[in-house]
This record gives structure tokens, sequence and C-alpha cells, in this order.
């Protein structure tokens, strides 16, 4: 059992509408991912409260259907 | 002992604990074996907990962080991150720096 990128992306920009998501795949097997994820809602938050909206974002699956996900997360540039 | 109350005595009797995937002479799992890596590189002792070996302890450890994967690491009772933030701390200086002052009652 897997997530594959666009279904993971898709959950993530549901959650946070602004985000920018970059997925990698991580051993191109399509089971282990790498995320890039900026978004405004990321402002003022520490990074595990950070991480914590994305796997929110991704639900359930998280730690199950998807094992692990290696995790960035940014803010947008405010200039 | 309720899990909630191993997982508190396990992180507050010891310094550092990493729950992990595997144990630290052989993760089983590319996260954890980049957290063993980083503590390596620290150089102080600490507890590895392979949570493979438990599934009640593995399971009480998502609802008690509020975190869902492993490795999740501990320092002095605090949950400080997974292998992500963990590498970023170290990365950054802020993970040494939490070493740099003597741990209390030592």
């Amino acid at each position: 059992m897997a997530m594959d990128a666009d279904a993971i992306k898709a959950r993530i920009e549901a959650a946070l509408p602004d985000a920018e998501v970059l997925m990698i795949d991580l051993a191109g097997d399509g089971d282990h991912w790498a995320a890039r994820v900026t978004s405004a809602a990321f402002a003022g938050q520490s990074r595990i409260a950070q991480h914590k909206l994305v796997y929110a974002a991704i639900g359930a699956d998280m730690g199950a259907a998807l094992h692990a996900l290696a995790l960035q997360t940014f803010t947008p540039p405010t200039h | 002992m309720a899990t909630s109350d191993r997982i508190r005595t396990l992180v507050t009797d010891n310094e550092i604990v990493v729950f992990m995937k595997g144990e630290p002479a052989a993760p089983k799992c590319g996260f954890s074996a980049g957290v063993v890596k980083v503590m390596e590189a620290i150089g102080r002792p600490y507890l590895g907990v392979d949570v493979l070996e438990d599934p009640f302890l593995r399971e009480g450890l998502k609802a008690y962080s509020d975190w869902p994967t492993f490795p999740q690491v501990y320092v002095r009772g605090q949950f400080i991150g997974g292998c992500d933030i963990v590498r970023e701390m170290y990365a950054s200086g802020e993970l040494q720096a939490l070493f740099a002052a003597p741990a209390a009652g030592a």
C-alpha cells in the first residue's frame, strides 16, 4: 500500500490552500516521499506545529498507507 | 502501568530517548537510521527504544506526542521532533545548544 504524489499533494493543498508543494520521490519506488511545503499558515509556528499541520492535512493515512514523509516547511518570502 | 505513564517515565528518567524502528545498532527504517547518525554525532548517551517490538508503546506514543510517525526524539521529557526536525536542528546548531549546558542534576 502506498500513496502517490498527487494524492499527497492534493490533501495538503486542500487543507492549506495557499500551499506550494514540491514532491520528491526519494527512492524512485513511489513509496518514499519528501515534500517541501511553503505556506503562510506556518508563519509564527514552531517547526513541530508546522509539521503537525501537514500531517493533519494528510489525515489517518499518515503513518499507515504513507509510512513516512520527509518534510521541510517554509513560509513564503514577505518582500 | 498505563502506557502513557510508561512513556512519561521513560522520557523523564533518560535525558535523550529515541523511539525508533529497530535498534540503534540495526535501524529498520532510513529515517530512524538518520536520527541515530545525528545522535552519534552529538556523542551524548541516549536510550533507543524499538517501537516495532511493542505495539502498545507504538500506538501510545502517537497519542502521547500527537505525532503520527517514527522516529520520535525526546530531550529531557520534551518531544523535539522527528527525523527532519532533528536533522535541521543539528544543521543549525540548535540541537548542540541543547546540550551545551551541563544537564540538570548531572
